[in-house]
Order: C-alpha cells, then sequence, then structure tokens
C-alpha cells in the first residue's frame, strides 16, 4: 500500500467514526442540556399544581392532565377503529381484493399527511361539519359541539394515529400461526369465534405495542390539537368532551412564544419539556419491551 | 364390502384452479374401524380426506364436483352447517398443533365454543381415553408446548375427541414422530376404532398394514383400489396396486 491510499483509508475511516459521533452528541447536548436546567424546578409542587401569574409561576398539572384525558379519548377511538380495520384486511377480505388494496392505500397516504393537515381537517370536518350538525339538530343552533373541544382534537389524533395502530396489528395478525387458524375451524368454530379465541389472544401484545406507539406519538404531536380543542390557559380542568383542554406539547409552544417574562418562564420551560420527553420515552421504551418479548416468545414458540 | 357406509363419495372432482386434482372418485367408507388411504406423494389423498370435513373450502381457487355424502345425506347441500359438520366430522394434523395454551385450555377449547356443558369431566374423560390423563398427573395445567411431540399429538386427539366426533380424519399424523411414539399414536388409533370411524392418510406402507381394515389406493387423482387392507396387501386387483405395494414406485 502507498503512503497515500493509507492516509486516504486511515482518514475515511476518521471521518464516519465523526459523522457517528456527531449524531451521538447532538442527541446528548439536548437531553443533557435540557435535563440539567430541567431538574431543578421539577417536582411534586411543579407537577401538581396550575401556572400563576400568566405562565411565569407555579406548575402544569392541567396540562399533564389534558394530554392524558387526550390520550385517554383517542386510544378509546383509535384502537377498536385501528384493530377492525387490521382484522378485515388479514382476516375477513380475500388477499387480492380491490378494496383491500384500496384501504392499504389509504392507510398509506395517511401516514404520510403532515399533522398540521389533520388539524385543518380536524377544524373542517368535525368542529363545522358534525359538531355543527350536532348543534343544530340537539340543541337549535345554541353553541355546544361546534367549537374546539377535547372530543374533536382526540378525534383529530385518532385519525393521524390510525396507520400506526392498523399496521402494528396487522404485523401482530401476521405471526400467529396459520395452522392454529386451521386447527379452529377443524373443530367447528366459526370465522368470528376463530377470531376471537385463538387469534386476538395470540396477538394482542402486538396490538398493545401499536396502541402505545400511537399513544407516544399522540403525546407528542401538537399541530393536529392546535386549532381542534387546546387551550392558551384555562383555569379550570376539562369536565366535559365539549370542553377545551391545556397540553403538554401546546403549553411549551405557549411557553416559549406567549409568555410576558421571559427569564421568568424558562426554567418552567425547561422542565416542562423534560416531563414531556420522559412520558413519550417510558411510552415508546415499554412499547419496545412488549415487541421484544412477543418476538422472543414467536421464536421458542415454533 | 359390509355394513353401510359412514362416507360415501359419488362422482367426487375437485380442481385447484386449473389442477384437477380428484378424478371422479367413488368410494364408500364403512362405519367404524380405520380406512387407510395409501398411495405416492400428490396423488390427492390428503385432498380427499379434506373434501370430508371441507377444509379444502379455505383454499382459494379450490372447486369441488359431484358429491360426498355422510350418513346418507349430502355435506355440500346449501343449507348444511359447517360448524355442525366439522364437529361430527374432526381431524389430527401432520404436525402436532396444540394452541399456546395450558393443557386444559386446549382441550376445553371445542366444547367452549359449541357450548357443550360439563367442561371439566369433558375434558377428563377426553384426555383419559388418549392416556394423557394418568401421565400428566395433575399437569394439565402446564403449557402444551412444553410436551414432548407424541404427548402433543396426543393431546391434539384429546381435544378432537372432545367436541364428540363421529368420524376423525388423521392426516399422516404420524409423519413427524419417531418409531416409539408412533407405535403408541398406532395403539390408540386401534383402541378408538370401535367407537369412531377413522380415516387416515399415510405414505408409510406397513403402517397403513397394521392398523387399517380397509385400503384405498390413489394413484394421480383417481382411485385406483379399494378393499379390505389383506385383500389389498395380498391379492391387489390392480396391476398398479401391486407394483407400489410391491415398492416398484413411489
Amino acid at each position: 500500500m502507498t503512503h497515500r491510499a493509507r492516509w486516504a483509508a486511515t482518514s475515511f475511516t476518521s471521518l464516519t467514526a465523526l459523522a457517528c459521533l456527531i449524531i451521538v452528541a447532538v442527541v446528548a447536548i439536548i437531553l443533557g442540556n435540557i435535563a440539567i436546567h430541567g431538574v431543578d424546578r421539577l417536582g411534586l409542587d411543579f407537577l401538581t399544581r396550575s401556572p400563576e401569574h400568566g405562565v411565569t409561576q407555579g406548575g402544569i398539572f392541567p396540562a399533564i392532565f389534558g394530554t392524558v384525558a387526550l390520550v385517554i379519548l383517542m386510544t378509546i377511538a383509535v384502537i377498536p377503529l385501528g384493530v377492525a380495520t387490521a382484522v378485515y384486511m388479514h382476516e375477513y377480505a380475500a388477499k387480492d381484493s380491490p378494496l383491500v388494496w384500496l384501504v392499504r392505500l389509504a392507510i398509506q397516504n395517511l401516514a404520510g399527511v403532515p399533522a398540521i393537515v389533520f388539524g385543518l381537517f380536524g377544524v373542517g370536518f368535525f368542529i363545522q361539519f358534525v359538531g355543527h350538525g350536532i348543534d343544530n339538530i340537539l340543541y337549535g343552533g345554541e353553541l355546544h359541539y361546534g367549537k374546539p373541544a377535547i372530543l374533536w382534537a382526540s378525534l383529530t389524533m385518532a385519525l393521524l394515529t390510525l396507520p400506526t395502530v392498523v399496521v402494528a396489528t396487522e404485523e401482530a395478525l401476521r405471526a400467529v400461526p396459520q395452522s392454529y387458524r386451521e386447527v379452529a375451524y377443524s373443530l367447528g368454530a366459526t370465522r368470528w369465534q376463530m377470531i376471537r379465541k385463538v387469534v386476538l389472544p395470540q396477538a394482542v401484545s402486538g396490538i398493545l405495542t401499536g396502541g402505545i406507539l400511537a399513544v407516544s406519538r399522540g403525546a407528542g404531536e401538537v399541530a393536529p390539537i392546535l386549532f381542534t380543542g387546546a387551550a392558551y390557559l384555562l383555569p379550570h380542568l376539562p369536565t366535559r368532551l365539549s370542553d377545551q383542554f391545556m397540553e403538554l406539547g401546546y403549553h411549551v409552544y405557549v411557553l416559549a412564544t406567549q409568555s410576558p417574562d421571559v427569564e421568568a418562564t424558562k426554567p418552567i420551560l425547561y422542565s416542562t419539556v423534560l416531563v414531556l420527553l420522559v412520558l413519550t420515552f417510558a411510552l415508546n421504551f415499554t412499547a419496545v419491551m412488549i415487541r421484544s418479548r412477543i418476538r422472543r416468545r414467536l421464536r421458542e414458540g415454533r | 364390502m359390509p355394513t353401510a357406509a359412514k362416507i360415501e363419495t359419488k362422482d367426487l372432482h375437485l380442481w385447484y384452479r386449473t389442477f384437477h386434482a380428484l378424478k371422479g372418485i367413488h368410494l364408500a367408507i364403512p362405519s367404524r374401524g380405520i380406512t387407510a388411504i395409501i398411495g405416492p406423494s400428490g396423488c390427492g389423498k390428503s385432498t380427499l380426506l379434506r373434501t370430508f370435513n371441507r377444509m379444502n373450502d379455505l383454499i382459494p381457487g379450490a372447486r369441488v364436483g359431484g358429491d360426498v355424502l355422510l350418513d346418507g345425506a349430502s355435506i355440500y347441500r346449501d343449507a348444511l352447517s359447517l360448524t355442525q359438520l366439522r364437529k361430527r366430522v374432526g381431524m389430527v394434523f401432520q404436525r402436532p398443533n396444540p394452541f399456546p395454551l395450558s393443557v386444559y385450555e386446549n382441550v376445553a377449547y371445542g366444547p367452549k365454543i359449541h357450548g357443550m356443558n360439563d367442561l371439566h369431566g369433558r375434558v377428563r374423560r377426553s384426555l383419559e381415553q388418549t392416556g394423557l390423563w394418568s401421565e400428566l398427573g395433575d399437569r394439565w395445567h402446564v403449557s402444551a408446548l412444553s410436551l414432548p411431540p407424541e404427548q402433543q399429538q396426543r393431546l391434539c386427539i384429546s381435544r378432537l375427541l372432545a367436541v364428540e366426533p363421529e368420524v376423525l380424519l388423521m392426516d399422516e399424523p404420524c409423519s413427524a414422530l419417531d418409531p416409539i411414539a408412533t407405535a403408541r399414536i398406532e395403539e390408540l388409533m386401534i383402541a378408538l376404532k370401535s367407537t369412531y370411524t377413522i380415516v387416515i392418510v399415510t405414505h408409510n406402507m406397513q403402517q397403513a398394514a397394521r392398523v387399517s381394515d380397509y385400503a384405498a389406493y390413489m394413484l394421480l387423482g383417481e382411485l385406483v383400489e379399494f378393499a379390505e387392507t389383506d385383500k389389498v396387501f395380498t391379492q391387489p386387483a390392480d396391476s398398479r396396486t401391486e407394483e407400489y405395494i410391491s415398492g416398484r414406485f413411489g
């Protein structure tokens, strides 16, 4: 090897290593910065109190409460819809059915739609069409549902996370060996009995993984709820589906851009981001753990 | 041939899309006893077996012509309940395929979906019939997948017996087992044949000779010969049967 070739080889190795290092460093700086600045203020007080004096003091309890309520409502909507879609596509429809092809195309496209477009869709469809429709029919035009509300925000978020749930459920259904289906049929099970007693129990942890990933995505997205239900600052917690709510991601945006006193808000901002990160990391971690356990069990079961 | 047929096929044809897999089978399987269907790979013996409980319905592109009668009534008639048919005509598969549940839950599965009473007694009796009850003792709550293959296969038979079938279809039930395990399954089949009509598909000639009372020889989708097993093996009526059982091909 010539001196020149050796030099080129070494320098290229260093460059690739450097590229990796940059990524690690960026992540470390972001997380470290947030952790160091955010941990000071973090405490029971911060987690259980409402914002005070504008947003310059107090805690973030309403935002945590709102986030939890949002993802619970979203889950209630997205899991049945997503699981039913996947079960239909994988268990009922013929493999070459044009309907399945269409649904799959729609889901793939849904996964590629920018989050802000979901937000606008939520306003146009849920609030102006469905909400106003309900108000006109049930309340004689009096305003109840034709305005931003936690219900509409949750449903919008459910649409955003629908592809995640459908794809995860289909993957889980695919992992159930065909022989289990055959045996169930051979014992005289109907298709529904086969699905309910054999396929779904086998697929449940995979479906759960999809649900958790959806929740962690839903907890982190702001754009879909921006116009459909999230509020800047509320004196009360939401008690009805037609109420507005505060949410962690949106609260970060509010703290960063709308504070009357930037310096006073800064520590609160750091801590809020930290809470949001810990929440979504914990959810993702749980999903990964469950999934690796399923994979291990599937390998052993074969 | 003896008494009334349990299963009778009348000019039975089956196509997988364009492939003609069964070509006009006329066969009358007697009630009780063991009937073996033998023949080289791809001759259509498993396909024939799966027309008896209509498992071929699950295969896209499969089309049936002619008819199959169970106790004289067509199982391809429109009003037939598939679930009732499969409860009466059960199946044991080539590879032991218990559900990844406990031994008890495996056996209880069928009775549960059919809403049968006395679940516990039924599970116990079914396990007793295959000898698993005494072998496992109180281990009926262990995972079925932790059992050795032979016990798994007997568990699958117990799971089937629990729904009180009349016919047991066995699709090469021993091909995944060693000789000692095979012998135990064969003993079990002989013990069960006084109560059930058993139809077994096998490529193992010795096995057919050992366990079966009647034997059907199939070749390229056609039924070549059907008679008492002794007769098929000692004085085959068709020269093709003779060639096969004397090991000249297959």
